[in-house]
């Protein structure tokens, strides 16, 4: 099962080393990591989706919760937050092929970011599930390349995760 | 001043009276001012036996203790002490060298990345870049090496760092937002555990090495009492409860006894304290159902790791069992099931060896009827430390190991360790043949340092826990066992100046035992066992 966590730590170097080392040795499985710094500056906010367990989720928030330098952890429920990814595809495309990859790119709320004579490079932000959907309508006109960033996400409503 | 000497300041002000250490080049600005205060330095003959010595020291006194490296390959020795005491729980702080700052990455001489490979075994570690953070960090490695589940704290000092001048000012006070180990248990939970407790009709305290880290030993026999609850111990918290107690059933686990096991298996209510429920006990401790388990530990991490608990109690294993006993108050009796587990009690009878041989359980009750009551025993790794945890008894005593790591040549650096910290207690290290060869090295600093620690060495001519697995689980094909073409251990001794004796029958073992108690320097026996020897009958 499939638990999105995020964890606040102090902005410092060696952090990140610390947390997928521990990720690493104690065989949790990590399926994306986004990380970046907060509003405030010394804190810096990993987003952690990872696949295990109710115990391994429960055995990854206390491990987490012992390196000294994470200062907070919090599972995410799934069905209360908003979600994104970004993902940048490059597509190979005919100048006849242009108008229609263009809708699908409006339809999926994306953008054009390059365009070439053989190639467009698109960007788009969505959850996880309609980005794959949207990446098979791109798959006919060849995909060239592909990066995305990993989960970042946030809880609806007032709820917060802070300091 | 240069960061070199706050270093000495800060070392000063945590109260630290001895270190032990290996200097070399990238630590040499430390060594230097180490000159000009009253820290008593302890040079060993190998790292990894600064950290062990750093490890027995800092079980005797409960405070962090000290062990210093120089850079590169010096740091890389100490990881094994390093695994060894974070497994256990013992508080530490290493101090390594490294080199200078602006060469750090190039791959230069004697350069590691240590806090980049001690990473797995570290409660924490800095990497000290900033001069000016030199107060702050020392400050904060003592807290957390010393608070919450103990541990290793790692701090690694560029050269040009430690030469570097700063304005030194040692915090009184240490505010580290995202530690703060818990403290009291909660109340709720604490409810829930004795109205459990009150229930129980076969209740039973596993006694773990959470006991002497967390000073709670003495409130623990309390609490039993009081509750009339009887004890099993881990390895590591042999000595918690005292053996002559009746409400004492011994060690659980693989190598544990009959009447712990038993009770384990047939308990209603078990109350883990500062027990970690490691794989070695657990297989006593399978989960089956009617089985209420309390866990208490300083580390929420431990609670339900290994075993499904039922009612979960983080704290300070002092503050949780003060409020255990205020809120039980009234006196417990659990007579009957305490007659069940006494009928459960064997005798380990002792089958004389042959000629030129002494059973080896035999000579750990020989030396445990002549060491005093507050004796410390460093048991190594092996069948040695099986035959030492299984016949030694306590009152008062200590029994010191490496139960988590079941790492090999810890015993006499630990030893010289202990009794640097408690000198006026008798401190045995007992060792097979085995291990006494990945350490003996250390005899030269104890001789040095006037250490006057006692070794005994179990010399059965081969690895025997090793024979004892290929003898059970491949069919007895012996490979990589013997240990042909060892020194006479009695020489090696000699060679050191230090006195010594061989045990080959009960005879010889009393008076090699009464000679080596009564000796008021370092003092070694070696004892002849039969390879046939096993510790699992």
């Amino acid at each position: 099962m499939k638990h999105t966590i995020s964890v606040l730590v102090e902005n410092q170097a060696g952090v990140l080393a610390r947390i997928a080392g521990l990720f690493a040795r104690r065989g949790f499985n990590i399926d994306s990591l986004a990380v970046g710094v907060t509003d405030d500056e010394r804190v810096s906010r990993i987003t952690i989706v990872a696949d295990g367990s109710d115990y391994t989720l429960e055995q990854i928030e206390k491990q987490l919760n012992k390196l000294i330098d994470v200062i907070k952890v919090k599972t995410l429920q799934s069905d209360s937050v908003v979600s994104r990814e970004l993902v940048l595809i490059k597509v190979g495309c005919t100048s006849k092929q242009r108008a229609e990859i263009m809708s699908i790119v409006e339809i999926a709320n994306g953008k054009i970011s390059d365009i070439s004579q053989n190639t467009m490079t698109i960007e788009l932000s969505d959850s996880k599930d309609n980005l794959k959907n949207y990446e098979e309508l791109l798959r006919p006109y060849g995909i060239k390349e592909i990066v995305r960033t990993g989960t970042i996400a946030l809880q609806k409503g007032d709820a917060t995760v802070k300091v | 001043m240069t960061v070199a000497k706050a270093m000495t300041q800060a070392l000063k002000a945590e109260g630290i009276t001895t270190v032990f250490g290996y200097p070399g080049a990238a630590i040499c600005p430390f060594y230097d001012e180490l000159l000009n205060t009253d820290i008593k330095h302890i040079l060993v003959r190998h790292e990894v036996n600064g950290g062990h010595a750093a490890s027995g020291y800092a079980r005797m006194t409960g405070k962090p203790a000290v062990a210093i490296a120089t850079s590169g390959p010096g740091a890389l020795n100490l990881i094994t002490a390093i695994a060894t005491a974070y497994m256990d729980s013992i508080p530490m702080v290493l101090i390594t060298g490294q080199v200078n700052t602006e060469q750090i990455g190039r791959d230069v001489f004697q350069e590691a990345d240590i806090t980049g490979s001690a990473e797995p075994f570290v409660k924490h570690s800095y990497l000290l870049k900033n001069p000016a953070d030199t107060a702050r960090v020392f400050k904060e490695a003592f807290y957390i090496a010393g608070s919450g589940r103990r541990g290793p704290v790692l701090i690694d000092i560029p050269f040009d760092v430690q030469r570097a001048e700063i304005d030194f000012e040692y915090p009184e006070s240490v505010d580290i937002r995202s530690y703060r180990p818990s403290s009291l248990g909660n109340g709720q939970q604490i409810k829930r555990a004795v109205s459990a407790l009150s229930a129980a009709e076969r209740p039973l305290i596993c006694a773990g090495g959470g006991l002497f880290t967390g000073n709670g030993a003495q409130l623990m026999r309390e609490f039993s009492q009081l509750t009339d609850i009887p004890v099993v111990s881990t390895m590591m918290g042999l000595g918690a409860m005292y053996t002559d107690s009746p409400n004492y059933f011994g060690m659980l686990g693989m190598h544990g006894c009959k009447s712990a096991n038993y009770a384990v298996n047939h308990c209603d209510v078990l109350v883990l304290l500062g027990a970690r429920v490691g794989d070695r006990a657990i297989s006593a401790m399978q989960q089956r159902g009617g089985l209420t388990v309390i866990h208490i530990d300083i580390d929420p991490a431990e609670i339900g790791k290994n075993l499904a608990v039922n009612i979960p109690i983080v704290g300070d294993i002092t503050l949780v069992l003060g409020q255990l006993i205020e809120a039980v108050k009234r006196q417990m009796s659990h007579s009957q099931w305490i007659a069940e587990l006494d009928a459960q009690r064997g005798d380990n009878p002792i089958v004389p060896a042959a000629r030129g041989y002494i059973n080896p359980k035999q000579f750990m009750q020989i030396l445990d009827r002549a060491l005093p009551d507050n004796s410390v025993v460093v048991a190594d790794v092996g069948q040695n430390q099986i035959w030492a945890a299984s016949n030694i008894t306590f009152h008062g005593g200590r029994f010191l190991t490496s139960g988590g790591m079941g790492t090999m040549g810890y015993s006499v650096p630990a030893a010289i360790g202990a009794k640097a910290a408690a000198p006026d207690r008798e401190v045995v290290a007992v060792c097979g043949d085995g291990s006494f060869q990945m350490q003996m090295m250390e005899l030269a600093t104890a001789v040095q340092h006037g250490i006057n620690i006692k070794v005994v060495v179990m010399r059965n001519n081969c690895l025997g826990m090793v024979r004892e697995l290929q003898e059970r689980g491949y069919d007895n094909r012996l490979t990589a066992v013997s240990l042909d073409g060892s020194p006479s251990f009695t020489a090696i001794a000699g060679a050191y100046g230090i006195d010594s004796m061989t045990a080959d029958s009960p005879e010889s073992a009393a008076e090699a035992v009464d000679r080596m108690i009564k000796s008021p320097k370092p003092f070694l026996i070696e004892v002849s066992v039969e390879g046939s020897e096993k510790t699992i009958l």
